[in-house]
């Protein structure tokens, strides 16, 4: 059985496999960072430049909304990117119940994470937003009541993941809950959508103006933009989760051979428990080339 | 599997009976909330009477969070857990049993809340027929929930401060549902709510499945 040459063990869809490529010291598992990621970071650093420009210099100002439309073209590509995110969670915890790699239960909690940040920066800025539109922060809108409920699933999600227990009972509980995820975020949607319908006809004016011209094109940016970082975050927090769980099975393993080392043979012992480690948890072998092989 | 789903809801309901925790601890406490609610809005019998719906389903939801809790720790204490593996019954017979436990139980508190509703915020009943079958889709539904969530988080340390987070907003359509479904039968208007009785159906449904599918998983993984 030889190690796979990728950190990802599950050929997760994080769009390069050759994570840890760079040489590194002996005892480091990887980085975060990598060639591809690098530039992927420089387009999205770019994109949101090119986002400020449009989104407060070149669109022109709305003719019913003013400036605070500027607030959409971060608002609506982050809310699309929150769906996204606990679409990426549930897809990523069915394969983990299939699959039991631990590639994809670090995938499920990445996204969900990344999820949660957009759910707040939705929040956040739809406030702003209405404030000046509405003439208030909040109201008991359809969405704005379905998101407010899906960061609070977001929320337990993490909550649960986060707890110290054994590692694989953890995995499980967060994959049936992840599980869940969209098929609740789907009910939870429908009925508000349907209680608000019912009970109280649109409180709010319908704002559906026909986007076009220079605003469209703003909107589009943000798109990307929004879109780029979500990717770039969604990497490098699923290499940081992948790590943890490197780190957490090597430090066992480490742990219990030197509690054994103390009995016996100490150096052939933890150097053995390093080796076969690598062999079993598939870590990538780090070690510059021309190193001994384990 | 309905023979094992048997057995287990009989045991939980044994150890209920037994330990008097449901009648002695539980149904005070969801009456004390009706009081509680009365402080709030101050005993104004109109505002009381026209939230009753609203107020009652909370104070349900309130006391099934607490008796979602005790059916979880049922299985947490004396390895409960492993001999229930071990035995051979049907993971989904043990959450059928356990969620059909859980609904007895509720069944009982939402009799008990519902004449605390007519005696202390003087709501006259009307729609019998469609009360009650809302209340029971109702009941199934937050059985159901609740027994796959007191799956989720049975044997943690933070099981007690845990549950609510996850449960409840699971529970929001189920209180929207159940609340809508209310109104409209006490504003003697029941067609209504016989939409928002189906919508409870189906969650019921729903919910029961995604539990019976997944609790051998959960069982097995932990």
């Amino acid at each position: 059985m030889t190690a796979p040459a990728s950190t990802s063990p599950t050929g997760a869809p994080d769009g390069d496999g050759g994570a840890s490529a760079a040489p590194a010291g002996r005892t480091t598992l990887g980085h975060t960072g990598s060639p591809a990621s690098r530039v992927l970071g420089a387009l999205a650093l770019g994109s949101v430049a090119l986002l400020v420009m449009y989104g407060l210099v070149w669109s022109p100002p709305d003719a019913e909304m003013a400036d605070s439309v500027r607030l959409m073209y971060i608002h609506v590509p982050a809310a699309s990117f929150l769906y996204t995110g606990c679409f990426i969670t549930t897809v990523a915890s069915a394969m983990w119940l299939r699959r039991r790699t631990p590639g994809w239960d670090a995938l499920a909690g990445a996204s969900a994470e990344i999820a949660l940040l957009f759910a707040a920066i939705t929040l956040g800025t739809g406030s702003l937003w209405g404030r000046p539109t509405w003439g208030t922060y909040w109201t008991w809108d359809a969405r704005l009541t379905s998101t407010a409920l899906l960061t609070a699933l977001l929320v337990g999600y993490l909550a649960l993941r986060r707890l110290d227990v054994d590692p694989t009972a953890r995995s499980t509980r967060a994959a049936v809950l992840g599980l869940l995820l969209v098929p609740n975020v789907i009910i939870v949607n429908r009925s508000v959508e349907w209680w608000r319908s019912l009970h109280q006809r649109s409180t709010l004016v319908k704002l559906d103006p026909t986007i076009e011209g220079q605003m469209l094109v703003a909107l589009m940016v943000g798109f990307l933009a929004v879109g780029l970082v979500f990717t770039w975050l969604l990497v490098h927090r699923f290499r940081v989760a992948w790590l943890e769980y490197q780190s957490e099975r090597l430090d066992l393993d480490l742990a219990l051979a030197e509690r054994r080392a103390e009995a016996g043979h100490p150096r052939e012992a933890v150097e053995a428990a390093r080796s076969s480690d690598r062999r079993h948890h598939g870590v990538a072998d780090t070690r510059r080339p021309g190193g001994t092989p384990a | 599997m309905w023979r094992d789903a048997a057995l287990v809801a009989g045991r939980d309901l044994r150890v209920e009976l037994r330990s008097r925790v449901t009648t002695n601890q539980v149904a005070p406490f969801s009456v004390l909330v009706l009081i509680l609610f009365a402080f709030a809005l101050d005993p104004d019998r109109q505002l009381l009477e026209r939230l009753a719906s609203g107020l009652y389903w909370t104070a349900v939801l309130f006391a099934a969070l607490l008796a979602i809790s005790r059916s979880a720790a049922i299985d947490e204490t004396d390895g409960v857990r492993d001999a229930l593996r071990l035995s051979g019954i049907d993971p989904a017979g043990v959450f059928v049993g356990k969620a059909a436990a859980v609904a007895v139980v509720l069944l009982g508190l939402e009799v008990l809340l519902g004449i605390g509703v007519v005696v202390l915020y003087g709501v006259d009943l009307a729609g019998a027929g469609l009360v009650v079958l809302a209340a029971l889709a109702a009941t199934v539904a937050v059985a159901a929930t609740g027994t796959l969530y007191g799956a989720l988080v049975s044997g943690l340390r933070v099981r007690e401060t845990l549950l609510p987070l996850l449960l409840l907003p699971v529970l929001a359509p189920v209180l929207i549902g159940a609340t809508r479904a209310f109104e409209a039968a006490l504003a003697g208007v029941p067609a209504d709510g016989w939409a928002w009785c189906g919508l409870l159906a189906g969650l019921a449904v729903l919910y029961a499945v995604a539990g019976a599918l997944a609790y051998g998983t959960l069982l097995e993984g932990s």
